[in-house]
């Protein structure tokens, strides 16, 4: 009777899922599930974890019973414990005849096994044996668990029988046969690369599943090689056309949506076969124009669709309607309120924006949107984005907006990453040295160690070597703003050993070098930092007392070379040197310090000091730094000293080979050529893959730019040019390209917060920039009067859009003016949209008197060299992004605007200095409109006095009640 | 592929691992606990992409979805697409739901391996394999049928060898 029970409820749980719980498990659940603090659930897991290994000792454990124990197993290990001990029985499972305890048993293998675990071996026969089985459920089990344990070790133990499951007469174990296939060609490609043509095979499979299924290691194949491929474009294209047109069955709908996991793997196909193939991107087309047509954008699956056709319409070979077409998705993506949508609209932007840079424009705000969102992912996406658009006209707000995120978040993977792209993007765009520095200073101190060491040496060269201009008075004054950041930096806490390292070197080269500051102030300084991170460092961390002693150290080092020069200057200027009572005791204790390079650096230092002028100029002369230092490798300088030697009777030297008798005569140059070889294989190893931005600079022009102190030392030992290049090679990565931007660093007149709507690097945007937001002030009263009703929009955020996308509406300009046409029926389909964004533009408040905005005394004047004509394209070209979709509908535009201009004029008579520069695009006009300025305003080489005062004129001209002073200091950082 | 599928509940206590490429169960710990850490960071409207290469390292995406007390995670690489990857979350919710008819947290800690065979129909070594919640149900009704048909079968041959034997 009591037998009948228990078989009974065993019946009633097995019905239920095929699997009985004893009351143990039912309160192991709940007693974890209860538990409140990590810690009692540890406990409780670790009590489990006994009672099961004895149960698991225990003879004749009843099957059901082992089934819940193995279960209970993989319950403790997916709670973080270990289950080793019970993996053997889970081995022994799989070998059960019964199919449940079967299942189970591979269920606990799969999850509990890594591939290349010992017990694998006792699992192969059995998965060879079940692989053949009549029953396709141990089929299935089996080739399940071949997935996740066979490695390159034991594929050919069953590749047979998964090979020949191919053929097999149900489509789901096909299905899974083609999948376990291309596990084994990710796991080891060299196992079963004769067995790839199989994969073709399976495209043409009765069964959608099975094709389908194929189609995943085909997009793999296709990844690695698109060439040999080439010849299914046509049958990719047919397929995906007929999943399109709904030739399968209805049961591969999803949503309505006919297989769209099948079409999303073919567009991700076609997306690699179609790039940099205009004939496969031909046959495309047709098929793609039809899918974006169709695809329903209210669902989720619909939209991944429509992502996937976007990416392939960026991949191939580009098709004006489809990127037309795509650019209408984006926009409904980044209009969606759904942030999945957005972020995936984003993606496809950075996707497109290659293609056509001009998309970006009109979603400029629903972009800033994005970057404000609260948001993470999203925010990094559009980050991402930015990056990719940045140039030297938008590069200081972005750079600008990275720091600051950069600041705020405090996962370091990611800090490190942004950290990383900021200083890309300001040694590739900086605009002045100026705000190079200030930027750097600023990743350094909230990115600290996680920057990469050649960007600081990259920046102290960039200090001591100026721009490579010859023009000493910028460089000296570059070189006197970095010293007053940098004591004004000093004082705060906790500043990351790199950071201090280049602190140290520049206060010690140029601290005193243009006579601000005093010797003894700039030692005091050092010496204060020497004091502050020697004894906090070391008291506050036991468990890493050695470390940072070393650390600790470092800086001590750092500081007394620095007194060094400092000194050595001081002398050889024939000065008196008074040490300050902290230095002289500071030097003292290092004399006596226990770090042999920090006592020989003190000495080094007394003796200095103690010499004469002269002597100390030979020494340590000033501003040498990045002089090239001839060495005499062979010490000819000594050759009549060993003459004199040998006639003494000296031995003559012999070369450590042929002492050694190593017969093979090598001189000191071919060792040197070995060393060179071998240092040139190691960074090549390591370099970095190439950024796509970086692709246009050749890193070859800007050899002689390498890390200073690194460098210097490195020559000396090594005088070899070729050993210099090699590193330089491999390091090119992280190096200032100098070539490129070199034309506008270190002009004395270019220095602006933002260029909005120049990207022309000769052209001086502050000029611009301003005469554009008057325009588009002046031009947004003029609505204002006919435009009544308007949204409220942050004129914060235009402003930004301005200075993020304005550089980018140039070539659109361009384009529209040649193909007007084309243009205008571009941007018809998405009108309404455009009005709206118009709308929102124009929505920025007017300055209260204009009149009075153009005789604003401080409004900078243009420079005879610039261009006026190009000022004025620039002009248009902003007001022109707001309102060329407005007029989407019409041909043309440009006259459009005219008109809208002439309006205004006729109304306001401020409007007259816009209306005389967009009718007559002369110097003279343009000279005369514009105020005359502060001459050394514009002149005198101050980045700092001329950053300020732009910053004034800005304020005063665009937003006279300066709504917004954070936008203040986004613009200026 | 799919790398992993997580299902956690509010706390942070799995429910559900399964990495589809080995992880050393420390390290699956510590992914568990960083994706916890993160999810539970996030705002409620926001969107279900997460970066996850910090912890899945390099070309690593996550899509998560939140269902009452539970977070249906999963990390998968460039090769899927985020958007398709979140609907595979419902499919995967929807057979559930039709498995246990409302489906909540306890069903799915109570019937831990079958949970992991409608996985195995919907996901196939790191591949989707289904995604219409039919099919599944179908598939996995049949392991059931014939799990319970052998079941008895070796119930009542016990019980009638015992019986003989007595």
């Amino acid at each position: 009777m009591e037998q009948l029970k228990t078989i009974g409820r065993e019946l009633a749980m097995g019905s239920q899922g095929g699997f009985g719980q004893s009351k143990e498990f039912l309160d192991l659940v709940k007693s974890i599930g209860e538990a409140r603090s990590k810690a009692e659930e540890d406990r409780i897991v670790l009590r489990e974890i006994e009672t099961l290994k004895r149960r698991l000792l225990e003879p004749d454990i009843p099957k059901r019973k082992m089934k819940e124990y193995i279960i209970r197993l993989l319950y403790v290990e997916m709670l973080g414990h270990d289950a080793s001990f019970g993996y053997i029985h889970a081995v022994k499972m799989t070998h059960d005849d019964a199919l449940p305890l079967k299942r189970t048993g591979y269920l606990a293998v799969t999850l509990f096994l890594s591939d290349d675990h010992d017990l694998i071996i006792l699992i192969v026969n059995t998965i060879q044996k079940d692989l053949r089985s009549d029953n396709y459920l141990v089929v299935c089990a089996a080739l399940n668990a071949v997935c996740k344990l066979i490695n390159d070790e034991t594929i050919p133990a069953v590749l047979p029988q998964v090979v020949e499951l191919l053929g097999h007469s149900k489509e789901a174990v096909r299905k899974k046969a083609v999948m376990a296939l291309h596990r084994f060609y990710q796991k080891s490609p060299g196992a079963v690369s004769h067995l790839v043509s199989n994969f073709r095979k399976r495209l043409c499979d009765n069964d959608p599943g099975v094709m389908g299924a194929s189609l995943c290691p085909l997009f793999d194949l296709v990844t690695i090689d698109a060439k040999s491929y080439k010849d299914l474009v046509s049958s990719f294209v047919s397929i995906l056309k007929q999943v399109a047109e709904r030739r399968l069955p209805k049961s591969y709908d999803y949503h309505q949506m006919p297989a769209p996991f099948i079409q999303v793997k073919l567009l991700k196909i076609l997306a690699l076969l179609g790039s940099g193939d205009k004939q496969a991107s031909e046959s495309m087309y047709t098929v793609l124009g039809d899918i974006i047509r169709k695809s329903d954008s209210s669902t989720n699956i619909g939209n991944a669709v429509l992502y996937e056709c976007i990416c392939c319409v960026a991949s191939i070979h580009p098709n004006p309607k489809l990127l037309e077409s795509a650019a209408d998705v984006i926009a409904k993506f980044l209009k969606s309120d759904s942030h999945n949508l957005k972020y995936m609209g984003i993606d496809a932007l950075g996707r497109l924006i290659k293609l056509s840079p001009q998309i970006a424009e009109q979603h400029q705000l629903a972009v800033i949107d994005c970057l404000e969102d609260p948001d993470d992912t999203l925010k990094r996406k559009t980050f991402e984005l930015l990056y990719k658009m940045t140039k030297s006209s938008n590069v200081e707000v972005i750079v600008d907006r990275m720091v600051d995120y950069m600041i705020s978040i405090s996962d370091d993977h990611y800090k490190t990453y942004i950290a990383s792209r900021c200083v890309e993007l300001a040694e590739q765009f900086a605009p002045s040295n100026h705000w190079f520095i200030q930027t750097m200073n600023k990743v350094f101190e909230h990115a600290g160690d996680l920057v990469n060491i050649k960007v600081a040496h990259n920046l102290m060269r960039l200090i001591a070597e100026g721009f490579g201009e010859d023009d000493d008075a910028t460089d000296s004054q570059l070189r006197s703003s970095a010293v007053e950041s940098y004591l004004r930096i000093i004082g705060e806490p906790k500043l990351p050993s790199m950071f201090l390292q280049v602190i140290c070197w520049v206060l010690g080269e140029y601290g005193t070098a243009d006579g601000k500051h005093s010797a003894s102030y700039i030692s005091g300084k050092l010496c204060d930092i020497a004091e502050a991170y020697s004894n906090d460092e070391t008291v506050k961390v036991f468990t890493k007392i050695q470390l940072f002693a070393n650390k600790a150290g470092k800086f001590k080092a750092y500081a007394i070379s620095a007194l060094m020069k400092i000194y050595a200057f001081e002398v050889a200027a024939g000065r008196k040197v008074d040490m300050l009572p902290e230095c002289q005791s500071f030097i003292e204790e290092l004399l006596a310090s226990h770090s042999t390079d920090l006592q020989q650096r003190a000495y080094e230092l007394q003796a200095v000091v103690g010499l004469d002028a002269q002597a100390v100029q030979a020494i340590l002369p000033r501003d040498t730094r990045c002089e090239e230092i001839e060495v005499d490798k062979d010490l000819s300088f000594l050759n009549g000293y060993v003459d004199q030697a040998i006639e003494k009777g000296a031995q003559p030297y012999i070369a450590e080979d042929e002492r050694n008798g190593m017969g093979n005569v090598s001189n000191l140059r071919s060792q040197d050529q070995h060393e060179s070889i071998q240092h040139g294989l190691r960074f090549e190893a390591y370099e970095l893959p190439k950024p796509p931005m970086q692709s246009k600079v050749d890193p070859v022009s800007s050899t002689d730019v390498v890390p200073v102190p690194e460098a210097l030392s490195y020559r000396e030992t090594h005088p070899i040019s070729s050993v210099g290049s090699t590193s330089e090679a491999g390091s090119s990565e992280l190096k200032l390209r100098l070539d490129g931007v070199q034309k506008k660093w270190g002009r004395p007149t270019y220095s602006t917060p933002t260029s909005s709507t120049t990207n022309s690097p000769s052209e001086k945007p502050a000029n611009g920039a301003s005469h554009v937001d008057s325009a588009t002030a002046s031009y947004s009263k003029s609505r204002d009067s006919q435009n009544t009703k308007k949204t409220e929009i942050d004129p914060e955020k235009q402003k930004l859009a301005a200075s993020l996308f304005g550089g980018s509406s140039q070539p659109e300009r361009r384009s529209s003016t040649g193909h007007k046409a084309s243009r205008s029926s571009g941007g018809a389909a998405d009108g309404s949209r455009g009005s709206k964004a118009v709308e929102k533009t124009i929505q920025q408040p007017p300055p209260p008197d204009l009149l009075d905005f153009s005789d604003e005394p401080t409004v900078t004047s243009a420079l005879p060299s610039v261009d006026p004509f190009k000022q004025l394209e620039g002009l248009l070209d902003s007001s022109m992004s707001s309102t060329t979709n407005h007029n989407a509908g019409t041909a043309t535009i440009a006259p459009d605007i005219m008109s809208l201009y002439g309006d205004s004029t006729a109304s306001q008579d401020s409007l007259d200095i816009f209306h005389g520069l967009s009718t007559e695009p002369t110097g003279a006009t343009s000279g005369e409109t514009t105020v005359t300025t502060l001459p050394q305003s514009v002149k005198g080489p101050n980045a700092k006095d001329a950053l300020e005062k732009d910053a004034l004129v800005r304020q005063m001209g665009v937003n006279p009640t300066s709504q917004n002073p954070n936008l203040f200091r986004d613009l200026l950082g | 592929m799919i790398r992993a599928v997580l299902v956690m509940n509010t706390q942070g206590r799995p429910r559900i691992t399964k990495f589809y490429e080995f992880w050393p169960v420390e390290k699956q710990h510590e992914a568990i606990r960083n994706v916890f850490s993160v999810l539970c960071s996030r705002a409620e409207h926001v969107s279900n992409f997460v970066d996850a290469e910090s912890i899945f390292g390099p070309d690593s995406r996550l899509v998560y979805k939140h269902f009452a007390t539970l977070y249906f995670v999963f990390i998968f690489d460039s090769s899927e697409n985020e958007l398709a990857m979140l609907d595979l979350i419902q499919v995967f919710v929807e057979t559930l739901d039709k498995c246990f008819r409302n489906v909540c947290e306890l069903d799915i800690v109570f019937n831990y391996s079958k949970i992991h065979a409608i996985l195995d129909e919907i996901i196939f070594g790191g591949q989707v394999l289904e995604t219409s919640s039919t099919e599944v149900m179908k598939a996995v009704e049949e392991i059931t049928k014939l799990e319970a048909a052998s079941n008895a079968i070796n119930l009542v041959s016990k019980s009638v060898s015992n019986w003989r034997s007595r």
